[in-house]
């Protein structure tokens, strides 16, 4: 964990629209992220969590307020600049794990490389690359609905950091997992922070899960309570 | 995997779907293909009819003869260019429903008429020396297999000659080329000078008066001043021009091209609204799909381009096979349909416009998903679950 920050989160604003009805998420949220945190958000649902990963993600905009990336704003790029944006520095990992349902484990994974200019000899040795690093190797042709839960999001996490992405959010990755399986993916995630270095924002409802990051944020009524900063997390 | 693969998955990913879409665009375009090739045929007739040629025929009716003389007469008329005549053979070959459309024709006058048609100069030299010769339409002779120099027995099912036989034997002098392929070439031409003095009815009798005028412009006036000509003479005349000789034919068949285009075009709507509905349905199955793709930084752009791709690739799938499948049965039918509609082919006119009309479907149906796809809320699409 550097002291560099990855991320400076500055007043933001968050209000949905609804009809006549406007409903404030954050109201002046301050926060920073430093590089390769592994950052766990608990909180009631409707808290926000979602919604401020989505808006770390550049896939939402705040209403008000600036969201600095390595120094550079993002809230105010274009659509186009924005999915660029994504596609270099983002890893998405969400709780349905949300593979393509026709494409194999090894094509899902390749799916974000395709947006790249890469060969194929240089997609494929990625793609290995990534499917190794989670233990999926050996089912890199099989399809969605032929591996089991945990090993779709092993795919998922394949797909998020096949590209090299700075950053992996992650909602409720295991929410829907058993365990044991909860376990191993929470132990892919840490790899990846530790020997890797990514950054991780992952929201849970699980203690245990957040237990494995380094800094565990409360959100509550749009502010954050810190919890407890620890870099040796087992 | 590129970006072609994934457009391609997609499509594919419901079997019993895509052969169903594909199954109805097929049988649309297997009928616009077939009946375009059909329509045309009839229509070729029309348009191909020279501009500037006249027919004069019996004012009785066309079965009926005309004295040999009004040709030079009507040579004397103001406007006219060429003039020539010919007999009706009633022609077969071995067997009556072998039949081959021959006309006795003056060797001299006949080709300043018909300069639609080419024949090579050394054969139509030939075939002026040799009474006995034949010239044969181009499509008679791919048809058949016949050669310059075969010697082929021509029966007739209206005329004999004095030893009582109907067939003439006749040697073939040369093949009768058109300048345009669809111009039809079925049929053959024979010595007039020849058949007269060999059959046994004699006289100096002809069928019909093929003419044409100086100037397209003249055709009316042309026509009036031959029928007033022969008015209230023995053999009253009636001239109208090839075209609307053609026409008036076509016409009387019903309104071929009007029906033929309305089913094409009923079929064509209904499977406008068949796929474009399920192409929407598909698309909207996949919404949180399209959702995770934008999340991953596919661009709206990309999103757009690919549900037009994949509609269009349908449609260019079952389009292709459909006029494929037209091209074949057209193909297979045309050896039955040569003496009724000689020049039945799917020509390329066709054919370009059945691509045209793929990339309209293809565009029709996929414009509206693929707008959708693109302009699909992330956020909101991620958490409808
Ligand atoms: N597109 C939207 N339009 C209107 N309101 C929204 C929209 N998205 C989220 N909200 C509201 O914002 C609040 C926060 O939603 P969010 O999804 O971020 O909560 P969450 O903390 O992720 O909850 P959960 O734990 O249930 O996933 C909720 O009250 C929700 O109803
Ligand atoms: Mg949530």
């Amino acid at each position: 964990m550097s002291n560099e920050l990855l991320f400076d989160l500055k007043n933001i604003e968050k209000r949905f629209v609804r009809g006549r009805e406007s409903i404030s998420i954050f109201d002046g949220l301050n926060i920073t992220i430093k590089k390769g945190t592994f950052v766990s958000i608990m909180g009631p649902s409707g808290s926000g969590k979602t919604t401020l990963l989505n808006m770390l993600g550049g896939v939402d905009r705040p209403t008000s307020g600036e969201i600095l990336f390595e120094g550079q704003a993002i809230q105010n790029l274009g659509e186009g600049e924005l999915a660029k944006w994504r596609a270099r520095h983002v890893g998405f990992i969400f709780q349905f794990y949300n593979l393509m349902p026709m494409l194999n484990a090894e094509k899902n994974v390749e799916l974000p490389l395709l947006l790249k200019n890469l060969s194929k000899a240089q997609r494929n040795k990625s793609v290995e690359t990534a499917l190794k690093l989670v233990g999926l190797s050996d089912r890199a042709r099989h399809l969605p609905k032929e591996l089991s839960g945990g090993q779709q999001q092993r795919v998922a996490i394949a797909r998020a950091i096949v590209s090299d992405p700075d950053l992996l959010l992650c909602d409720e990755p295991t929410g829907d997992l058993d365990r044991t399986t909860a376990t191993e993916i929470l132990e892919t995630l840490q790899l990846l922070n530790k020997e890797f270095g990514k950054t991780i924002v992952m929201v849970t409802h699980d203690p245990v899960a957040a237990s494995f990051a380094n800094v565990s944020l409360h959100l509550d009524k749009g502010q954050f309570i810190e919890q407890q900063s620890s870099e040796a997390v087992a | 995997m590129n970006n072609f693969t994934l457009v391609r998955k997609n499509l594919t990913r419901n079997k019993l779907r895509l052969f169903l879409n594909c199954f109805a665009i097929f049988i649309a375009f297997l009928l616009f293909g077939a009946l375009g090739a059909i329509k045309n045929a009839f229509d070729a007739g029309v348009e191909l009819s020279a501009d500037d040629r006249l027919v004069t025929v019996n004012k009785i009716n066309f079965t009926q003869p005309l004295p040999l003389a009004y040709v030079n007469k009507i040579r004397t008329l103001e406007g006219v260019k060429d003039v020539t005549w010919a007999n009706w053979f009633g022609g077969y070959y071995q067997e009556p429903k072998n039949q081959l459309m021959t006309f006795a024709v003056d060797p001299e006058s006949y080709f300043e008429v018909y300069d639609d048609v080419v024949v090579d100069e050394q054969e139509l030299e030939n075939w002026k020396k040799d009474r006995q010769g034949i010239l044969i339409g181009e499509r008679i002779a791919n048809a058949r297999g016949w050669k310059v120099g075969d010697r082929i027995p021509v029966s007739s099912n209206i005329f004999s000659k004095h030893d009582g036989s109907s067939t003439w034997d006749f040697n073939i002098s040369g093949i009768v080329r058109p300048e345009n392929p669809q111009t039809d070439t079925s049929y053959t031409l024979i010595h007039y000078k020849y058949f007269m003095e060999t059959q046994i009815w004699g006289g100096d009798w002809i069928g019909w008066i093929p003419l044409t005028t100086q100037n397209p412009e003249l055709n009316e006036e042309v026509s009036r001043a031959v029928d007033k000509m022969f008015a209230n003479s023995p053999a009253e005349t009636e001239t109208s021009t090839e075209a609307q000789f053609s026409k008036a034919f076509v016409e009387q068949m019903g309104d071929i091209g009007f029906i033929i285009m309305s089913v094409v075009m009923a079929a064509f709507f209904t499977i406008l609204l068949i796929v474009g509905n399920s192409m929407w349905q598909s698309i909207k199955e996949r919404t949180s799909e399209i959702a995770v793709l934008k999340t991953l930084g596919f661009t709206a752009e990309k999103v757009f381009a690919m549900v037009l791709a994949e509609s269009f690739l349908l449609a260019a799938l079952g389009g292709i096979l459909g006029l494929g499948g037209a091209w074949l049965s057209i193909k297979a039918i045309t050896p039955m349909t040569q003496s009724i509609l000689p020049a039945l082919v799917l020509g390329h006119q066709v054919f370009i416009s059945g691509l045209m009309f793929i990339a309209i479907l293809g565009f029709v149906t996929g414009i509206v998903p693929a707008w959708q796809a693109m302009k699909l809320n992330t956020i909101e699409a991620l958490s409808r679950r």
